[in-house]
């Protein structure tokens, strides 16, 4: 907390979290707001003499009733978790090995490996979705959720590995050279004290994964076709807008409804994630 | 119990030699201190010892075992660690009892065995605590404790102390002593400080570069250094060194250089006799230094600037100027002196060390 005079904590302090508060939150309020009112209102031109954007006097279920029965919501919500949940599981074990691996053993070019998985990581999406493409095909895997399962961890996996090297190079070597001499083999070693004191990297790396493959749109909209296949993001955009209709209340009753499960995840696991961050071990 | 045998044992680093050609015997229940300053391969050899690095070249052996290519896991020694290691996940109970698990011994025992070493270490009452719970002191009996659970059959010891503040690590100094007197397990100890190397080891073995220096009990090593480096290494203060030629004049043999001549005893002269007219290295400790009362042989004593005077209580420290040489003695508490007086000094004559100038090698 600032110290000194109550203006010097209004114009340091106060003021400045008003504004990101203000800032971060407004685009949930908006999402909150168009949700829960009426056509009548959303639909009323800016210069009419009731116009208010910020407001409703008439909230409504209307949108969210109509998402849940007249769209294929629920199933999008439940392909997106499943998909979400299996590819970051997929890319959290591989990471987690791999960073293990890249980080505590000797071999030779471990530094070269540990860059070259980074790099490939900086390939952008929408070029590798091409022959990413082509594969889905081959292997007929497209529309259906393994297209998206098996693909996502092609940017999770070096990103989770990434993560969990950094995260294991700061767990003291002494840890497991301790546990070795204590009787256990290298594998127990990693099992019993390297795995469980890098629970927080392992947790924040799994919390990115998760909201990385939920929120993503390339691939799930190239790779999936049929509606009840489709992921939230996907479902949302292509059967909420047709043609130049935007179904503005659906589209943000969806949009609030697809974040809660990372909003949950964010705010369940934020203590171990922003001490994953820190890389804090504690002695 | 068991011995422990290093013969020829080299580590090479790609181009580096970190240790080179050591030949070590440990015997049994022995307590044997590596000592050197930073670098010079004390670390490496016992973690040579613990199987955590692997040899270059020579061999290893624990009770008469070559043990060369046995895994850590399997040559039952226990390492305490420089930083403690303890699992901070575990509670004080499973960090102790987590070697023991991973040997399969019954529940029953390892109670028994983590409550023996607990009794012993006075750490019963944070058996259920966290790592993070516990002050410096504790965390390093509760490591102590870690490696006294197991029976090993040598522990090995990496700067334990070198964590704690001072007061507790003199604490700590002599319960590590009392700890293995009663348990009477062998130990490799390994510290850059030469005074916890005197009190503790039974055997002290000085390195440098990779190379062990000296080897011997801790008095036999105050008294009669091998070399300058053990020399000025064994002792705090460190010993004075000055450069001075040997002469042999109408008193006999004598040292001199530009701010003194010392007389050599009969017993040394036979030895100094070769080298009349060379550069030696004269080394003088300064608890071997006095002031002069007046009545001492013309060839014990010099004369010296004082220039700092550093007052102990038990004794002074004068940092004093002799010719061309700083020198410290240490004198008797009672002694006024101060800045810029002139003093004169006497030596003990059966205490001088002469070292070669050039191989620094004892005379």
């Amino acid at each position: 907390m600032i110290e000194g005079a109550r203006w010097k904590r209004w114009v340091f302090f106060y003021l400045p979290m008003a504004f990101f508060l203000l800032f971060l939150l407004f685009p949930f309020y908006w999402m909150v707001i168009t949700a829960i009112r009426p056509d009548g209102e959303l639909y009323r031109p800016w210069n009419s003499i009731n116009y208010n954007p910020f407001w409703t006097t008439q909230p409504t279920w209307d949108h969210v009733r109509g998402l849940l029965e007249e769209t294929l919501f629920a199933t999008w919500m439940w392909n997106t978790m499943f998909i979400a949940m299996a590819s970051t599981v997929i890319s959290l074990v591989c990471g987690v090995f791999a960073g293990y691996a890249l980080a505590r053993l000797n071999f030779p070019f471990a530094g070269g490996l540990g860059t070259g998985i980074f790099i490939t990581y900086l390939v952008p999406q929408t070029l590798l979705f091409i022959p990413l493409a082509e594969i889905i095909r081959n292997y007929s895997l497209g529309d259906t959720p393994w297209a998206l399962i098996l693909t996502y961890p092609t940017f999770l996996i070096p990103f989770c590995t990434w993560l969990m090297m950094g995260y294991f190079k700061a767990v003291p070597k002494e840890l497991e050279e301790c546990a070795r001499i204590d009787g256990a083999s290298r594998w127990q070693a990693m099992l019993y004290i390297i795995i469980p004191v890098a629970i927080p990297g392992i947790l924040s790396a799994g919390i990115f994964a998760f909201t990385l493959s939920w929120n993503e749109f390339i691939y799930a909209l190239v790779f999936l076709s049929s509606p009840d296949q489709k992921t939230v993001p996907v479902g949302v955009t292509s059967e909420l807008i047709r043609g130049d209709v935007f179904f503005w209340g659906q589209l943000m009753a969806g949009a609030l409804l697809g974040s809660i499960p990372v909003a949950i995840a964010y705010s369940f696991f934020v203590e171990h994630y922003v001490s994953g961050l820190t890389g804090s071990v504690k002695g | 119990m068991a011995q422990v045998v290093l013969k020829n044992v080299n580590k090479l680093y790609g181009p580096v030699q970190a240790v080179r050609d050591v030949n070590l015997s440990i015997y049994d229940k022995e307590f044997v201190v590596l000592v050197g300053p930073s670098g010079c391969g004390k670390t490496t050899t016992l973690r040579m010892i613990a199987g955590l690095e692997a040899i270059s070249s020579g061999d290893i052996a624990i009770d008469g075992q070559v043990v060369n290519d046995l895994a850590p896991m399997d040559r039952d020694i226990a390492m305490v660690f420089q930083n403690y290691a303890l699992y901070p996940h575990m509670s004080v109970f499973d960090n102790m009892a987590f070697g023991l698990k991973m040997r399969k011994f019954d529940r029953r025992e390892i109670a028994k065995r983590v409550a023996d070493a607990a009794d012993v270490l006075g750490i019963g009452e944070l058996l259920k605590r966290k790592p993070r719970q516990l002050s410096g002191g504790q965390r390093q009996r509760v490591a102590l404790g870690r490696a006294i659970v197991r029976h090993p059959r040598v522990f090995l010891f990496d700067e334990p102390l070198s964590n704690l503040d001072a007061k507790l690590r003199v604490q700590m100094r002599v319960e590590l002593k009392k700890l293995h007197q009663r348990l009477g397990t062998t130990a490799v100890y390994v510290t850059h400080d030469q005074v916890e190397a005197m009190t503790l080891g039974d055997r002290v073995v000085v390195m440098k570069d990779g190379e062990v220096q000296q080897e011997g009990e801790p008095l036999e090593l105050y008294n009669r250094p091998a070399n300058k480096f053990v020399a000025g290494f064994i002792g705090s203060p460190a010993m004075n060194f000055a450069t001075v030629t040997m002469v042999d004049g109408s008193g006999g043999l004598a040292a001199r250089n530009g701010g003194m001549e010392i007389a050599v005893t009969a017993g040394q002269a036979e030895r100094l006799r070769g080298h009349v007219g060379r550069q030696l290295t004269l080394g003088i400790r300064p608890e071997d230094l006095r002031v002069a009362d007046g009545v001492e042989p013309a060839g014990l004593t010099f004369s010296s600037r004082v220039e700092v005077i550093e007052q102990l209580g038990s004794e002074i420290l004068l940092d004093v100027r002799v010719g061309d040489d700083t020198m410290v003695a240490a004198v008797d508490p009672a002694v006024r002196v101060r800045p810029d007086d002139t003093l004169r000094l006497a030596v003990n004559p059966q205490r001088l060390h002469f070292f070669d100038a050039r191989t620094e090698r004892a005379i």
